[in-house]
């Protein structure tokens, strides 16, 4: 449970995000970027479209660690995290989808042309779907809690196994993938890094304020509900 | 830890041994699948291209994993856990039961292999790749798909459950198994499915891994 419910002010790292994140849109679509043919100014989804992916790795994992330490310590903290990073995760990962299917659309000229990757993170998404069904068929909260948690650590390693070993072995038109260059290669002159990390960490906190405010709702949720 | 394991194998072969009427009736999905897509596809079945080949039989091959598996823990009742906790190691039990799955999944692929090429052709270049790639997958089925069914069995042997959990786990490993039948279909050089065999037994190991540190947990609630 969080302690700042009480003070007026935001944390620092809210401010953070604030600040982080309208910097990304501002920089993001006014800053100058590399001039490429085929890309185009749609090289600039690279500030939102990547980034969604981080956030959502990183929340995925936070939900991971937190199914490890749901079991090793039986705290219902730790559950209530790891399901609420797992819903922030997948928002992200839908949007991240739909972000890369804009570009594929003006890049590839369809929005789903069988590219590995794309294919693979939808198959990731359908993993934590299937996580969510399982959480769903239990009555009991302390089997639902402990078998959910197996399911997660067990489901993670297949998870990065889709999305980063598979798409690699097969020939794909994604960007960084199959001898196509990543987007290291576009901006050589470190002006796209400029604001490409920042976006990063500010989607990344972004999902991490998500979480908390849904863990804070489900705790008043429960409140309401059982009164303790 | 080993006497137990394969005490454990021994008694999963002879349980098996005896109810001989449900490996009968897996033998019997597997003939009926096989022969459905025979039928369904025509008489022709020398027009069909090599890939759609390829994925008829991995997709017969997926289903019968999941039946077979599924049966591991949907088949004994619950209070026969209870008492194989009282006297077995949860890792034995669990390790056993991998090894168990494979040996039944090797059996089932080879005689599905053995039946689909008598009715579909074979259409298979290198012969000891393929049923290679059969054992390969075997262990990938079974090291994916036992814990899915421990899972699955926990809520309510809901076969729903069974698929919709497996399916996207066993997916990265399905997809690297077709790779390498598809290079055994066309007789390419072994060494250039290496990296996926590579990839596959890796995999395997994870998933093993995670399994193995895993079931206490699943065991004991």
């Amino acid at each position: 449970m969080t302690t700042n419910s009480k003070k007026g002010p935001l944390n620092w790292w809210k401010i953070l995000t604030i600040i982080l994140l309208f910097y990304t849109l501002i920089a993001g679509f006014l800053f100058p970027v590399p001039r490429l043919p085929i890309l185009n100014e749609s090289i600039r989804n690279l500030y939102f479209h990547v980034p969604m992916w981080f956030a959502m790795i990183i929340m995925l994992g936070v939900s991971v660690v937190n199914a490890i330490l749901y079991l090793s310590k039986e705290d219902w903290k730790h559950d209530k995290t790891a399901v609420e990073a797992a819903n922030t995760g997948i928002v992200f990962g839908i949007l991240g989808i739909v972000t890369g299917m804009l570009w594929a659309k003006f890049t590839w000229g369809e929005s789903w042309s069988g590219d590995p990757k794309q294919n693979a993170s939808a198959i990731g998404i359908l993993i934590y779907l299937a996580y969510f069904i399982l959480r769903g068929s239990f009555s009991d909260p302390v089997e639902k809690a402990k078998i959910s948690a197996i399911y997660n650590i067990l489901a993670y390693p297949a998870f990065l196994a889709l999305i980063f070993v598979l798409p690699r072995l097969t020939s794909s038109l994604h960007p960084g993938n199959g001898g196509n260059p990543g987007f290291n290669a576009y901006d050589l002159d470190n002006k796209m890094r400029m604001v490409f990390y920042p976006a990063i960490i500010g989607f990344s906190l972004l999902g991490w304020w998500i979480t908390t405010l849904r863990i804070r709702f489900k705790n008043i949720e429960h409140l309401i509900k059982w009164g303790n | 830890m080993l006497a137990q394991i394969l005490a454990l194998i021994k008694k999963d072969l002879t349980l098996e041994w005896r109810q001989k009427y449900a490996f009968g009736g897996i033998l019997l999905y597997v003939g009926g699948a096989i022969f459905i897509c025979y039928l369904s596809i025509g008489v022709r079945t020398s027009q069909l291209s090599p890939s759609t080949w390829n994925a008829i039989f991995w997709i017969i091959m997926l289903f019968i994993s999941i039946n077979a598996v599924s049966k591991s823990f949907f088949q004994e009742r619950q209070q026969r856990f209870i008492y194989y906790y009282t006297i077995a190691d949860p890792q034995a039990f669990i390790v056993s039961k991998i090894i168990y799955n494979a040996i039944l999944m090797i059996f089932l692929g080879i005689i599905a292999f053995a039946f689909y090429a008598l009715v579909m052709e074979n259409r298979v270049e290198d012969n000891l790749l393929f049923i290679f790639n059969i054992l390969l997958a075997s262990l990938s089925f079974a090291s994916a798909l036992t814990m899915i069914s421990a899972i699955a069995a926990k809520a309510g042997n809901n076969a729903t459950l069974m698929a919709i959990l497996g399916f996207p786990v066993i997916l990265p490993l399905l997809l690297l198994v077709i790779k390498i039948s598809k290079a055994a279909i066309d007789g390419l050089d072994r060494s250039l499915s290496i990296d996926e065999i590579a990839i596959v037994l890796s995999i395997n190991v994870i998933i093993i891994t995670v399994t193995y540190l895993l079931f206490p947990y699943l065991w004991r609630s």
